[in-house]
Order: structure tokens, then C-alpha cells, then sequence
């Protein structure tokens, strides 16, 4: 089958390759640009471990081929890190608030985080249940992970105050 | 500050040791995507392997034709039984004394059995030539339910025994049999029966399930040509076990193997076995000369590795009119499906289903179980619990509720009057287990105080009210558990896996700065192990946590331990971690009497260092007890520090818990809402209790999808139901309620630092407490028992059978 | 799961995905979300030579909920619908329904003109299209053409659409002010197609019931408008007798297979349960 020249931006670089239309885009970042970050869990878009930020829009990866994301600009939570290279807040909090163990739905989950609380800076435990429930996690049963958010656009609606 | 000024309890806090909720050390890597997982390994030349699978449960394979497969462009090889046979490996030995075929020999015997495996340059060269891997099957004749295949004119399924009727665990009496497991004493339970003022009888099923971790099975295999050394990276929770295992059925001598669990994304019992895709991917990288992956997907996990549960337990249970238990009797039917591939300890065909009396001083008591074949998927696994510990404690909390019923009793008050006394322990139970510590009944009332179980009976006999007045379509239920766990396997005296004793270890190498390096025989998969092994290090030899360094996983550079899995990892490997820094602590005593120009009685150990007894100002931090061991001449002391420690458990431990759920079941949809949710667990020391308190939300979310939904169904064809995460039940956020937890602490008496284990209390507690609600909702209806899964239309059906739908 | 491969085409306006359509025959396939196309290939149980992505066709997106009418493109995602407040104040149910989707990956993708041309009988779009008594703008090579979606849907993955169509717009009269409304569906868990779900639009005129529509999801091969289910409403004052009465109508109505939800003597029921809570809600806010 032919290969297609492909374009995107990844985490803020520009990345081109020449790839099958059929290729999935978690299988472009993972083997092609060896972003690792996201998972593969399920296949069928129901974990969410293989979550990514496309165009603003929360994806699983699994479920898009890379043709249908040429063009975009995708962040994955290698993205999310301070350009320092310190954790980012959401990362942080997660860790603060045991918020994962195994760590496999982790970037998916965070990466989801961190368009949510983008979408609704100020949510109630509710908005983050439903907001996070195209992601699972068989460990921590999402009581500290529902924490670990809320402390996150917290800690981001202190900082924007600080700022402002 | 320096070290003179700071308080013992800031030394204490600086040590960040046990009994504190350090933060993971694992989570800075897990946060930012740097989380090195089997599927992230690339290798140059990296081949990929895939599975042609049988569609069919039950059928002979009559021609394979891999013609068209290997003509694909960027196909290397496509295996067969045929191309194994020659190297002794198209069967292997299953952890449970039974052999599991590696491709399809001749015929396959469940859904998704692997019958070819095509190795490719690509994972996408290789499904695609997968599916032109053209297989001439035969059908048979399918048995998916175990009392169908025990009777006399059934097929026969395992052709490989047929007739052979002396099995790995003694006799077998049917061709689809496979065992018979016998415990406790038949008369003198058979006679307390018979006596009894009350006998509650009742088949209880524990349906089969699967551990499903987020991440699936999978492997590389680097077979270096030039050295003859084997590399196998894969999602093992037992890594020297998988060594050794490789070892021995491909005869590659043992150290030119190096097997390296990396960081696992979950395990739950699915990651402790050998499965067909690390045999292929070894023999195919032997073959090739090149590594070769093999990752399952989510379908392939739930069809072909490592189910669990699938118990029919048919249980009998005695007690005198005022509700003293007498006896307990049980019979269960096990179904193993086409290979018994359980992962117990040799001489536990039925792991410790014997610690079924549970928390009850139940003073005889008889048990027997009889393993069978069908044409379902192989396995058998203890998903996260200690083999058979889940079945086992749901079959006797359930069969306490019914007894409840019979004797209408309150089940609260029954359990308490049949509690195990405090002082009772070390408890001898009528299975032949020693318990070794418990308070229960301090336990029970904390539980019971905790969650106004008084006023929850009131609330729900108002709410009863109201629906018998047709106020309310809710009924409320209160589901209560009290379990007993065992786990820390085990002793070497009656605890083996393949003849290899089931010790675990630790090394710890201090560092001339007074940092360390730690390393063990069991392997993390989100347990925390670099996080809190590290604190009971920091606690035994007064090195900051942060100071120290934990590996786990690589069999070159760990001790070897049997692994992960069973919550032994703190009751064993932690053990040997204590032991391991004991043993550097009494060599620092010794360097620091000598530094102190005194003798080495006339030091103590304070926090972080030794002080002259009686003289607290003249001490030597470890720090520089360190420096000192290794640049020093000392009289009668060898240079360095460090230690090893191979533990071998004197007895398991027995972590226990009472839990209290709460629920409204919607009796016209079969909906049920977790209202609320009490755990009280007692796992001894707390060793982290931050991690421990997300162990129990974990532990009790799998219970919540187990009680309530996830399942591995199949039809009469033998065709898995439930191969998506669609129809296998796992809970989002959006179903999963927030838990309250709660603790006592009974150290383990003969654990070094009294630690038991928790990661799979909840799952062990958790199932059976949220079966009892939904069961508690409809007591006053007269439901006695109804299977798990209780889903929307299993609880309607009750409903409906009640007679609830007007 | 991977897929076959394909020839990728990404045309930027609906005459030329059209072309690209008729060069290439049943071997072509439109793809908007892909969240049902996508995982089929990756089962392999859709073998497509040619996808022909719309992403591009800006022609296809779009809301105006200007007039009576509102006006979708078929490429607007789930997650617009919910985020569309002239939308939501117009025709709240189809924000109701749409939270009531999947989970917020797939509403993010998943587009209503994919919810309802696939013909899934587990999508929920096409119920709530037929209460709605919305209309689908098909555009062939031919012209455009436009079919009332209570006429849409012939079996399961089976539709009035050509192949060679590409719906490009949905029609739906806005409802007027005070219209009752609700959407109601019973599931597993989140990301589940429903066990049942139901689509309710009541009207009230003088303390009784002037109008009704009432759509029924998942609970046959294609979803079901049940006109008599309506019809028993109408003209009531909505009481006990008229409800149960119109519960009755749909579940006579409806034909639910047995699946892992449960067998059909529990989805009819369920059937009637998520009903009636969808009419009494319907009721309740209808003004």
C-alpha cells in the first residue's frame, strides 16, 4: 500500500514522515515519532489510555487514522511538561494526590485533564466524573484522580489570579 | 540545624520511613510519559510476532496452509505446531502440573487458541498476513458447562490424556476431570449435619471473570548470536521464575538468559503464567537472530490468557438455634477450562480455597473440589488474590448471609457470635491453616459504630415501608463482609511453583556517601515498591528514602524471588528487605563502636545513627558509619556494606477487614446506586498509608465490576460474549463511588515489621460485600442466593422472580 | 486490530467527494468521526479500497437556528451540538441526548450526519432525528433530495441514502416555546449503546396534550417513531391512563433482540420504564 506524506505539529515541533493513510495515529506517534507517552489499551476507543490533544479536541488515538490527522496539531503529555522540564501543574497534582499507580492510563488521563479544566476551569466533582469517563483505570478506582484534578484547576486558577 | 539540634522526630520525618505517606518516586517518570513499558521497547531489526486464532471452541485442525501468509512481502516466518514439534516446544508445561499446547497440535480446544504465529517486519505486514493463513478446522462437538463434561458420555476433550487416569494432583475419574482436591474431615462434618439444629444449603457461583490490567501481555525476545545470550523483556509479574521456566523447556542454560520485567501497567494474576506468545517469540528470535515483539490486543487478552474464578461451590452450613456455627461443608465443581494453567503452589490444586471458614470459628469443617476441562479458555488465575482466596471468601460470606436468613438472625450480630476471639490467636482452623493475628471483633464494632449500622437498618426498613406502600420503586440494601484473607506465599515447607520454593529477597548496597541501592525479587505493576520498600529500608538503617535507589525486574542484577503477586511482596520480599537492612544495621554497630572507641554494646540505635548509651552528645550518623566501611582499616570487620536477605516465611499472614456497603436497587430497571461505601482494613504495619488507601479504592473498584458486571461469558458454541471493552464491565469514573476507609492495626507476630499485605483485601472483601447488598435489598422477599454478575437485568430478573412487577 | 489498507482522499467541497464517490463504486466509503467505520476495519469487517474523509467540506458544517427550522451541517460533532447554546436554547433535547452519547473523546469526533446515515440501531441520533421529525439533505450527482428521517431507515445499516449520496445538512423544525421534552436511556455504563432509550416531545395547549412524538432507540433494527404511542397522548390531559396507554403503544411497537443488555422480555420492559420516565419528565416541562 502507499505511503503518504504526512505533516504535523507534535508537541510544538513540526514533524513530517511518509506513512500508510491506514496507520493509526497512535501507532504514527509511538513507533514513527517514539512518543510514548500514550498507551494502547482496548483498541476499540473505550479506555482512553491512548488519549491525545488533536486540534484542541480531546481524541483516542486508536481511533484516527494518521491521513485523517495530517495537517493538525496534536499534544501528547510529553507536552504538558514546564518548559523547564519540571511537571507541569495537573502532572504535579497527580502525584501529589496519588492520583495513579501503575501509571498506564496515566498520559491519557492527564492529557484529558488538562483540555477539561481548559473547557470548565472551575468544575464541580460531577463535571470532572463525566468529563473523565472516556478514560479508565483498573488501579485507583478514580477517587484520588477526581482529587488530583480539582486540586489541579485549583492550584491553575491560583496561578492565573497570581498572574493577573 | 545541624545534626546535633534536630529532635529524634525530625530525624524520624526526614527519613521519610515507614508509617509515612511519601509521595511516589515512581510518578515523576509515569506523569510526563516516560513510563518504559513493554510496547515502548524498539530494538534495530525488531521483527513483530501475531496469532493466526481459532474461531472455533472445539475442532479438529485438519490442514494449516501458510503458503499465501509467508508470500506477503515483509514476512518472515509463519510458525506451526509442526515447526515447534521438532524442538520439543509445541507443548509446555502449565504452572499447575498440566502441559498447554503452544500452537494448535492436531486440534483446538477453545475460542481463540493460538494456531499459527506469523512473524513479520511490521505489526501491520504481520495482521495482514495473519489473516490470509488459510486453516482447515473439523468441528467439534462443544461442552462449556463443567457438569455436562463430567458426565458419561461427553466428549472427551484433552485426546493428549485420554485414559491416563493418574493426574498431577492424584486420580482422575473422567476424562474431563482433572483433579479431586480434598480437605478437613468428611465424617465428623457429615455427622455435625446430620445433628445440626439448622443446615443452610446452597449452590453458590463465583462466575468467571479476568484480571484485565490496562495494559495487555506481551514480550521481547533478543537472542544475541554472537554472546548466545537471550534477552527476554515481558509483563512478568515473576521474572526469575520465567527464567528459569525458559530454561527449562528450551534448554538454554540458565545465565545466558536475562529476563527484564520493565515497568508493567497492571498485572491482577494475568501477568504471573507462560503464554504461547513468549514461547514464539523466543524460539522465533532463536530462529531469526533478530528481536521479536509480540503484543496481545484487548480481544486477544480476554479469550486466550488468564481468566479467573469460574467456581461452583455447593456449600452446607450447621449452627445450633442461637446461630453458633458447627460445621461447614462445600463442594466445588472448578472449571479450568481446556488446560488447567492455574499459577498456585504445586500442592495447592485449588490454591487456599481451604481458608473458606473464613472469620468464624467454624470447628469442623469439609471441603473437596474437582477440577474439570471444558472448551473455554485456559487459566485458573488468582486475580488479585491469593489463589482462590476471592472464591473462598465469597462462598462463606455468603453462605453466613443465608444462614442469617434461615435463622432469622440479624447478619451482623450472626457474624459477631461466630467471630474468632482475639484471644484465640494464633488461631488453629478446622482446613488446616494457622491464623496468625486478629481483633475482629474490635474491628466489626469500629465498622459497625462507623456507619450507624442501627440507624441504616431503621432507614431501610422505612424505605421498605414506603415501596410496600408504593411511595418508592427503591429498595435499600446494606451488604456486610468480614474476611480473612491469607497471603504472603509462603513457606518453602508447603509452598512451591515448579519445585522452586516460594522465599523472596532483597540486596542493599550502601554507598561511602550513606546513600544505597536496594534491589528485590518481586516487581512492581503500580504497587509503589521503589516508594515503599525504600521507607522500611529508611526505617531499619536510618538512610533517608530518598536516598535510596530500588530495582526490581531484571533477573541479572536482582536476587532471585518469586515475584508479584498473592500481596506477598510485603509479607515476603518485605521481610527480606527488613532482614537485609537488619543485617547492615548490626555490621554499622559494629563500625560505630569501633569509630566510638567503645564496645559494640555500649551502642544503641537512634533513628538515623548510634549513640554511646547513656551519652546521646557522642554518636556516628549512618552516613558516616557508611563513609567509614568502606575507607577504613577496621580490626575483624570486612570493607563495605552491604547485605542480602533470602526470606523464607514462617507462616502466611492474614489480613482481615469489615466492610459495609450501602445501595438502592431500582427494582423496574435493575439499576443499582452505591449510596455509600465503608472499608475497614487491618493489613498490620502500615508501612504507606497514602498508597495503602489507594490500594483499597483499586481493590474495591475491581469488586465493584465483578459484583456487578464483568464477566467472561460464552454461548453454547463456545463463543466468548464479552471481548471488548464494551461488554466487558469495567466502571468509569461516572459509576464508581467514592469510598470511606478506615483501619485497625493487628501486627503480623512473626513478620519482622509486622506487615500483612493489603493490595487484594478489597478485591477479596469488596466482591462479596456489594453481592450481599444487592441480596440484603431483596431479603424480605425471600431471596435467598442469586448469581454474580448482578446487572441490570440479572437484579431485574430477581426482581421479576419476586414477583415485584405487580 | 489493524486495519487494511486503503487509498486516503481528503476532497475540500461535496462535488468533488462526489466524484470520488462514483470513480470508485462500493469500493468507496465517506468517513466523517470514523468512531463506528473505524473500529469495523479494525475487526476487519469493512473492507473499503477508497475512504474519502469529509473533514475538509466546510459546506458540511455548521448551525443556524435562524426561522423555524435549524439547520446542521452533518459534520458537526456531538460535542458542538452540546457546546451550541443558540442550539441548546432552540432544541434542548438534542443537547440532552447528545451528553447521553458515548463519552467526551467520541462526542469530541463523532458527528451527527455519521450518527444517523451509518443506520446503527445502537446510534442514538436517529431516534431522536425521527421525534424530531427532522429532514436529511442528500446531495448526489444527481442534486439534492431530502428524506423525512421517520422514512430513513430501512434495517439495520440499511438507509434510503444512494451510495453515491453524501447527506450534507439536517432540517429540524424547531419546536414551539413551552414543547415538553426528554430523552431517556438506560446503559451499562458509560461509552455503552443503550439498553433502551427513548426521545419524548410533549405539547400543551389548555391543560391538555396537543401534540406528541415519541422515538424509541436500540429497541428494534431501526428506531422506532411509535406515531400510536403519540397519539394516545394527544388530546389527553396526560394522565396515568393516557401515559401507560402510550407506553403500551410503544412497546407493542417495538422489537428488541437479546443480547449481553439481556433478553427481550427485560428490554421490553425497560423499554416501557425509560418511557415512561421520559414522558413524565416530557410533561413536567412542558408549559
Amino acid at each position: 500500500m502507499s505511503k503518504m506524506h504526512v505533516k504535523m505539529t507534535v508537541n510544538g515541533k513540526a514533524v513530517e514522515a511518509l506513512a500508510e493513510p491506514r496507520t493509526l495515529l497512535i501507532h504514527f506517534l509511538r513507533e514513527d515519532l517514539k512518543i510514548t507517552g500514550p498507551h494502547i489499551g482496548c483498541e476499540t476507543s473505550h479506555c482512553g489510555a491512548c488519549t491525545v490533544d488533536l486540534d484542541g479536541k480531546s481524541v483516542k488515538a486508536c481511533t484516527v487514522f494518521v491521513a485523517q490527522a495530517n495537517g493538525a496539531e496534536v499534544t501528547t503529555v510529553e507536552g504538558l511538561v514546564n518548559d523547564d522540564g519540571s511537571l507541569g501543574v495537573i502532572q504535579e497534582m497527580f502525584r501529589e494526590h496519588h492520583g495513579l499507580q501503575c501509571g498506564f492510563c496515566t498520559p491519557g488521563m492527564i492529557t484529558r485533564a488538562h483540555l477539561l479544566l481548559q473547557e470548565n476551569p472551575t468544575p464541580s466533582e460531577e463535571d470532572i466524573r463525566f468529563g473523565i469517563a472516556g478514560n479508565l483505570c483498573r488501579c485507583t478506582g478514580y477517587q484520588n484522580i477526581v482529587k488530583a484534578i480539582a486540586a489541579s484547576a485549583d492550584a491553575l486558577n491560583a496561578q492565573k489570579e497570581a498572574a493577573e | 540545624m545541624n545534626e546535633q539540634t534536630l529532635t529524634p522526630e525530625q530525624r524520624t520525618a526526614n527519613l521519610k520511613g515507614m508509617g509515612t505517606s511519601r509521595k511516589r518516586v515512581e510518578d515523576v517518570r509515569f506523569t510526563q510519559g516516560k513510563g518504559n513499558y513493554v510496547d515502548d521497547i524498539k530494538m534495530d531489526g525488531m521483527l513483530f510476532g501475531d496469532f493466526v486464532r481459532s474461531p472455533y471452541a472445539h475442532a479438529r485442525v485438519k490442514n494449516i496452509d501458510t503458503s499465501a501468509a509467508a508470500a506477503v512481502p515483509g514476512v518472515v516466518a509463519v510458525l506451526t505446531a509442526a515447526d515447534l514439534e521438532p524442538l520439543g516446544l509445541h507443548w509446555m508445561p502449565t504452572l499447575a502440573g498440566d502441559k498447554q499446547m503452544v500452537l494448535a497440535d492436531g486440534k483446538v480446544l477453545f475460542q481463540g487458541q493460538e494456531v499459527a504465529y506469523v512473524i513479520a517486519e511490521d505489526r501491520y505486514i504481520a495482521a495482514d498476513a495473519a489473516e490470509l493463513v488459510e486453516v482447515d478446522y473439523e468441528e467439534l462437538p462443544v461442552v462449556v458447562d463443567p457438569f455436562k463434561a463430567l458426565e458419561p458420555d461427553a466428549p472427551v476433550l484433552r485426546e493428549d490424556i485420554a485414559g491416563n487416569m493418574e493426574g498431577a494432583h492424584g486420580p482422575r475419574k473422567h476424562n474431563n476431570h482433572i483433579f479431586t482436591w480434598e480437605q478437613g474431615d468428611k465424617d465428623a462434618t457429615e455427622a455435625v449435619l446430620a445433628e445440626a439444629d439448622v443446615v443452610a444449603e446452597e449452590m453458590v457461583y463465583y462466575h468467571r471473570t479476568h484480571p484485565c490490567p490496562l495494559e495487555t501481555c506481551g514480550c521481547v525476545a533478543s537472542m544475541d548470536k554472537v554472546t548466545g545470550k537471550l534477552t527476554l523483556y515481558g509483563t512478568f509479574q515473576a521474572p526469575h521464575a520465567i527464567r528459569t521456566v525458559v530454561s527449562l523447556i528450551s534448554g538454554l542454560a540458565e545465565h545466558n538468559i536475562r529476563v527484564i520485567s520493565p515497568d508493567i501497567g497492571g498485572g491482577f494474576g494475568n501477568k504471573v503464567g507462560a503464554y504461547s506468545g513468549y514461547v514464539c517469540s523466543v524460539v522465533a528470535s532463536i530462529v531469526t537472530g533478530k528481536p521479536v515483539k509480540w503484543v496481545e490486543d484487548r480481544m486477544e487478552n480476554l479469550m486466550s490468557t488468564a481468566f479467573a474464578r469460574d467456581y461452583w461451590m455447593q456449600g452446607k452450613i450447621a449452627a445450633t438455634k442461637e446461630g453458633k456455627i458447627t460445621g461447614l461443608w462445600c463442594h466445588t465443581t472448578a472449571d479450568h477450562g481446556g488446560f488447567d494453567a492455574c499459577a498456585d503452589p504445586t500442592k495447592f490444586p485449588a490454591g487456599f480455597m481451604n481458608i473458606c471458614t473464613g472469620s468464624y470459628d467454624i470447628p469442623t469443617a469439609y471441603l473437596t473440589v474437582d477440577g474439570v476441562y471444558t472448551n473455554k479458555a485456559p487459566g485458573g488465575v488468582a486475580y488479585r488474590c491469593s489463589f482462590r482466596v476471592t472464591e473462598a471468601a465469597y462462598f462463606i460470606e455468603r453462605m453466613i448471609e443465608i444462614l442469617a436468613i434461615r435463622l432469622n438472625m440479624d447478619a451482623a450480630e450472626l457474624r459477631r457470635i461466630n467471630f474468632i476471639r482475639a484471644d484465640q490467636f494464633p488461631y488453629q482452623s478446622a482446613l488446616g491453616w494457622e491464623y496468625d493475628s486478629g481483633d475482629y471483633h474490635t474491628a466489626w464494632d469500629k465498622a459497625m459504630k462507623a456507619v450507624g449500622y442501627d440507624g441504616l437498618r431503621a432507614e431501610q426498613a422505612q424505605q421498605l415501608a414506603d415501596f410496600n406502600a408504593g411511595k418508592t420503586r427503591k429498595l435499600m440494601g446494606i451488604g456486610l463482609t468480614h474476611f480473612t484473607e491469607i497471603v504472603g506465599a509462603g513457606p518453602v515447607k508447603n509452598c512451591d511453583i515448579l519445585g522452586l520454593g516460594m522465599f523472596d529477597s532483597c540486596e542493599i548496597r550502601i554507598h561511602p556517601t550513606g546513600s544505597a541501592i536496594a534491589r528485590l525479587g518481586t516487581i512492581s505493576q503500580g504497587q509503589g515498591h521503589a516508594t515503599t520498600f525504600a521507607q522500611i529500608i529508611a526505617s531499619e538503617i536510618g538512610i533517608p528514602a530518598d536516598d535510596i535507589t530500588l530495582e526490581e525486574g531484571d533477573t541479572d542484577t536482582a536476587p532471585y524471588g518469586l515475584g508479584t503477586y498473592g500481596s506477598r511482596s510485603t509479607p515476603v520480599a518485605g521481610a527480606a528487605t527488613a532482614m537485609a537492612g537488619r543485617k547492615i544495621r548490626a555490621k554499622a554497630q559494629m563500625i560505630a563502636a569501633y569509630l566510638l572507641e567503645v564496645h559494640d554494646d555500649d551502642v544503641e540505635f537512634d533513628v538515623d545513627r548510634f549513640v554511646v548509651t547513656g551519652a546521646p552528645e557522642r554518636f556516628k550518623t549512618m552516613k558516616e558509619i557508611a563513609f567509614a566501611a568502606y575507607n577504613q582499616a577496621i580490626p575483624g570487620i570486612e570493607p563495605g556494606l552491604e547485605a542480602v536477605s533470602y526470606y523464607d516465611p514462617p507462616n502466611m499472614t492474614y489480613p482481615f477487614g469489615a466492610y459495609v456497603c450501602v445501595l438502592d436497587i431500582d427494582v423496574d430497571t435493575g439499576e443499582a446506586d452505591i449510596r455509600s461505601f465503608y472499608a475497614l482494613d487491618d493489613c498490620g504495619t502500615r508501612i504507606n498509608p497514602m498508597i495503602i488507601e489507594g490500594q483499597v479504592h483499586g481493590g474495591l473498584t475491581e469488586a465493584l465490576a465483578i459484583a456487578m458486571g464483568q464477566e467472561i461469558a460464552y454461548d453454547d458454541m463456545g463463543n466468548v460474549k464479552t471481548g471488548t471493552l464494551m461488554d466487558f464491565f469495567w466502571p468509569t469514573a461516572w459509576e464508581t463511588p467514592n469510598y470511606q476507609t478506615d483501619w485497625t492495626t493487628t501486627p503480623s507476630p512473626h513478620h519482622p515489621i509486622g506487615a500483612k499485605g493489603v493490595g487484594e483485601s478489597p478485591n477479596v472483601g469488596g466482591v462479596p460485600c456489594f453481592s450481599n447488598a444487592v441480596h440484603d435489598a431483596f431479603r424480605s422477599f425471600g431471596l435467598t442466593q442469586s448469581h454474580m454478575p448482578h446487572d441490570h437485568w440479572r437484579i431485574w430478573k430477581t426482581a421479576n422472580g419476586l414477583g415485584l412487577h405487580g | 486490530m489493524i486495519p487494511a489498507g486503503f487509498e486516503y482522499h481528503r476532497p475540500t467541497d461535496i462535488g468533488a467527494a462526489l466524484s470520488i464517490l462514483q470513480e470508485h463504486g462500493d469500493e468507496a466509503r465517506v468517513i466523517a468521526g470514523g468512531h463506528s467505520l473505524i473500529p469495523m476495519m479494525k475487526l476487519r469487517m469493512a473492507d473499503i479500497g477508497h475512504l474519502v474523509d469529509l473533514q475538509d467540506i466546510g459546506e458540511l458544517r455548521g448551525i443556524a437556528t435562524d426561522g423555524g427550522t435549524a439547520v446542521i451541517g452533518a459534520m458537526v460533532t456531538q460535542h458542538e451540538l452540546i457546546t451550541h447554546d443558540g442550539l441548546a436554547s432552540a432544541i434542548p433535547l438534542i443537547r440532552e441526548a447528545s451528553l447521553q452519547i458515548a463519552d467526551p473523546q467520541v462526542r469530541y469526533l463523532g458527528t451527527i450526519g455519521g450518527n444517523v446515515a451509518n443506520g446503527d440501531p445502537g446510534n442514538d441520533m436517529p431516534g431522536l432525528m425521527q421525534c424530531l421529525d427532522a429532514q436529511f439533505e442528500l446531495t448526489g450527482p444527481d442534486g439534492s433530495r431530502t428524506v423525512p428521517a421517520r422514512a430513513f431507515y430501512e434495517a439495520a445499516y440499511f438507509t434510503a441514502r444512494d451510495d453515491e449520496e453524501i447527506l450534507a445538512r439536517i432540517h429540524i423544525p424547531i419546536p414551539g416555546a413551552g414543547t415538553g421534552y426528554a430523552y431517556e436511556k438506560q446503559k451499562r455504563k458509560i461509552g455503552d449503546y443503550a439498553t433502551a432509550a427513548s426521545a419524548v416531545l410533549i405539547s400543551v395547549q389548555g391543560g391538555s396534550c396537543s401534540a406528541a412524538s415519541i422515538a424509541m432507540t436500540n429497541l428494534a433494527d431501526t428506531p422506532i417513531w411509535a406515531a400510536a404511542a403519540a397519539a394516545a397522548l394527544v388530546g389527553s390531559s396526560l394522565d396515568d391512563a393516557a401515559r401507560s396507554a402510550a407506553v403500551a403503544a410503544a412497546v407493542e411497537a417495538i422489537d428488541p433482540v437479546s443480547d449481553n443488555r439481556g433478553p427481550v422480555e427485560f428490554k421490553k420492559h425497560v423499554a416501557g420504564v425509560v418511557l415512561r420516565r421520559a414522558i413524565d419528565r416530557a410533561a413536567s416541562r412542558a408549559s
